[in-house]
C-alpha cells in the first residue's frame, strides 16, 4: 500500500504535473505535494503523486557506509551451508548401441 | 533501476548480516517489530530472516492499511455501491478484503455494483467530472503516505465546484498505532510480546518526518530506526537497533536519510491539516478502537464527506471465528499458529485481511516463506530408520 518508487523527473508540466521516467517508462504524475521539485531531481512516486524528493548525496553516503562494512576483513561471512560435491547420477547400464 | 538496485546487493547483505551476528550477544534474545507491511514484505521476499542469528527475532507489526481495515468499513463501501448505486472508486488493494455476508468489493462488482479500481485519487476525481449525472465516491484508505493525495482531490473538488464527488475517509495514523501496541488494555486479552525496538516506517516518514517518533524513544525507552523498504536498508536498521540495545540507548535514528528529514514534507502536512481533523476514535482490525488514530474530513469540506452526505452509520462486525489476524497483527502469534493458514485461508481465497495484501504477514509468509517450514526431503529420508 505504501509502495513508492524513486523516479527521474524529466520536466515540469502545467497544472502542477510532471513527466517522470522509470526504467524506460514515461508517465505524467502530480507534483502538487513537492512544489520545489525541478527537472533532473529524483522524486518519490506514490499513487500518481510525488510525495518527496530523493537526496542523491545522502543515498551515496548510505552506500558508502555499506562499503565501509566491506573493509571488515575479519568479518568474512561463513558460507551459508556446506555445498555437497556434484556427483554424476549412478549409471545403471551402458547406453551403447 | 537507480536508487533501488544498489540497495538489493546480496553480497553486501551477507556482510551486514555477519556484522549483526558478531554484534548480537549470544546470552540474550532480541525482538524487533517492523511496523510496516512494506518491511514485512521485504523481509519475506529477500530472505532476510535466513541471514539473521537465531536470537534475533522479527515481529510483524500492524502497518498494512488493508489488514487493519475493519469489516464494518468495507461494508459501508459495499452498501454505497450496491444500495445507493454510486460509482465507487478504490485502490486495488481493498478489492478482495472479506466483508459481511461473504461479500467483498470484487463479489459486489460481480453482482452488478459499479466499482472501479483506480491508480490514483486523481483518477476518481476525473471520473466524477466525466459522469456528472452519477455520484462518485472515493473509498480512501491508507496511512500518512496516501492521505496527502486524498486531501488534494478534496481541495480540487471544492475548487472545481463538483457536486457529485465525495470521499469515504478511512485514513489512519501510524504513531498512534505504535503507542497503542505499547500500552493498550487489550494486552490482557492477547498477551504481550517483549519488543526491544522498532523499525520505523519508510514512506510514511517521508511525509511526517522522523520527529514524531521521539516520543516512543523517550517515554517508552524503545529505540526506533527509520529504514527504507529495500533489503539492505532493513538489515542496516537491524544492526543499528542491535547496537542501541547493547549500549542501553533508546533514540530515534534514521537509516533512510536519502528520503526522510526530521520534519518531513511540510507542504503535504499543511494540506492534510487544512482538509482533515482527528477522529476521536477509530476501529482497527486487530487493535480494536484506538483513540485519535484516524482522520475525518473537516466541516469546511463537509459536502465531500460521504459519511455525512449519505448518512452512513458505522457498525462494528467481528472477524471470522477461526481467524487469528487480531493476534498476528499484534505480533503475539505467527501466521503458522493459525489453524486455517494455508489450507482454508489462502491469497486466492482470503478469510482474514492479513492474507489479502502482499504486505500482510500471512500473505508474505504464504508467498515466500511457507516452504521453509517443511523439512527438506533428503533430510527427512535420513531420519527414517534403515
Amino acid at each position: 500500500m505504501c509502495l513508492a518508487i524513486p523516479a527521474l523527473l524529466l520536466q515540469r508540466l502545467e497544472h502542477e504535473q510532471g513527466l517522470i521516467e522509470l526504467g524506460g517508462i514515461r508517465k505524467s504524475i502530480s507534483l502538487a505535494l513537492v512544489p520545489e521539485a525541478a527537472a533532473g531531481d529524483y522524486v518519490i512516486v506514490h499513487v500518481g503523486h510525488a510525495i518527496g524528493l530523493l537526496d542523491a548525496e545522502e543515498a551515496q553516503r548510505t552506500l558508502d557506509i555499506f562499503a565501509e562494512i566491506e573493509r571488515f576483513e575479519e568479518l568474512e561471512p561463513q558460507p551459508l551451508a556446506p555445498t555437497p560435491p556434484m556427483q554424476a547420477a549412478p549409471r545403471t547400464r551402458e547406453f551403447t548401441p | 533501476m537507480k536508487h533501488i538496485d544498489e540497495f538489493r546487493d546480496g553480497a553486501l547483505a551477507r556482510r551486514i548480516a555477519a556484522r549483526i551476528a558478531a554484534a548480537a550477544d549470544p546470552a540474550r534474545n532480541y525482538s524487533f517489530m517492523e511496523f510496516c507491511g512494506g518491511h514485512t514484505h521485504a523481509i519475506s521476499r529477500y530472505g532476510v530472516l535466513e541471514l539473521l542469528p537465531e536470537n534475533v527475532r522479527m515481529i510483524h507489526g500492524p502497518g498494512c492499511p488493508v489488514c487493519v481495515l475493519p469489516i464494518g468499513r468495507i461494508d459501508l463501501a459495499i452498501g454505497l455501491a450496491l444500495q445507493q448505486r454510486v460509482i465507487l472508486c478504490t485502490y486495488g488493494d481493498t478489492m478482495r478484503v472479506p466483508a459481511s455476508e461473504q461479500l467483498s468489493l470484487l463479489k459486489a462488482k460481480a453482482r452488478g455494483a459499479d466499482i472501479r479500481m483506480v491508480y490514483s485519487a486523481a483518477d476518481a476525481l476525473q471520473l466524477a467530472q466525466q459522469n456528472p449525472a452519477r455520484e462518485v465516491v472515493f473509498f480512501a484508505i491508507g496511512f500518512e503516505t496516501t492521505t496527502p493525495p486524498t486531501a488534494l482531490v478534496i481541495r480540487d473538488a471544492q475548487r472545481l465546484g463538483l457536486h457529485n464527488f465525495s470521499v469515504l475517509c478511512c485514513h489512519v495514523l501510524t504513531p498512534s498505532a505504535i503507542t497503542h501496541i505499547l500500552q493498550s488494555p487489550e494486552v490482557r486479552q492477547y498477551g504481550t510480546v517483549p519488543i526491544d525496538g522498532f523499525i520505523g516506517p519508510a514512506h510514511v516518514s517521508i511525509v511526517i518526518g522522523s520527529a514524531p517518533y521521539a516520543h516512543f524513544a523517550e517515554e517508552y525507552r524503545k529505540p526506533v530506526v527509520i529504514a527504507g523498504f529495500e533489503p539492505l536498508d532493513v538489515l542496516q536498521a537491524i544492526d543499528m537497533l542491535l547496537r542501541q540495545v547493547n549500549e542501553g540507548r533508546a533514540e530515534v535514528e534514521n537509516e533512510f536519510t536519502r528520503a526522510v528529514t526530521p520534519h518531513g514534507n511540510q507542504a503535504a502536512q499543511a494540506l492534510v491539516a487544512q482538509v482533515f481533523e482527528l477522529r476521536p476514535s477509530f476501529e482497527w482490525r486487530g487493535l480494536g478502537e484506538v483513540p485519535y488514530s484516524a482522520l475525518k474530513i473537516r466541516p469546511t469540506y463537509a459536502e465531500f464527506d460521504a459519511e455525512r452526505s449519505f448518512g452512513l452509520d458505522y457498525r462494528s462486525v467481528p472477524d471470522h471465528k477461526a481467524c487469528e489476524c487480531g493476534a498476528i497483527l499484534r505480533g503475539v502469534k505467527k501466521p503458522t499458529d493459525c489453524k486455517i493458514f494455508g489450507n482454508v485461508c489462502t491469497p486466492e481465497n482470503p478469510i482474514g485481511s492479513c492474507m489479502v495484501s502482499s504486505e500482510g504477514a500471512c500473505a508474505a509468509h504464504y508467498t515466500y516463506g511457507r516452504f521453509r517450514d517443511i523439512p527438506l526431503v533428503a533430510a527427512a529420508a535420513e531420519a527414517l530408520p534403515a
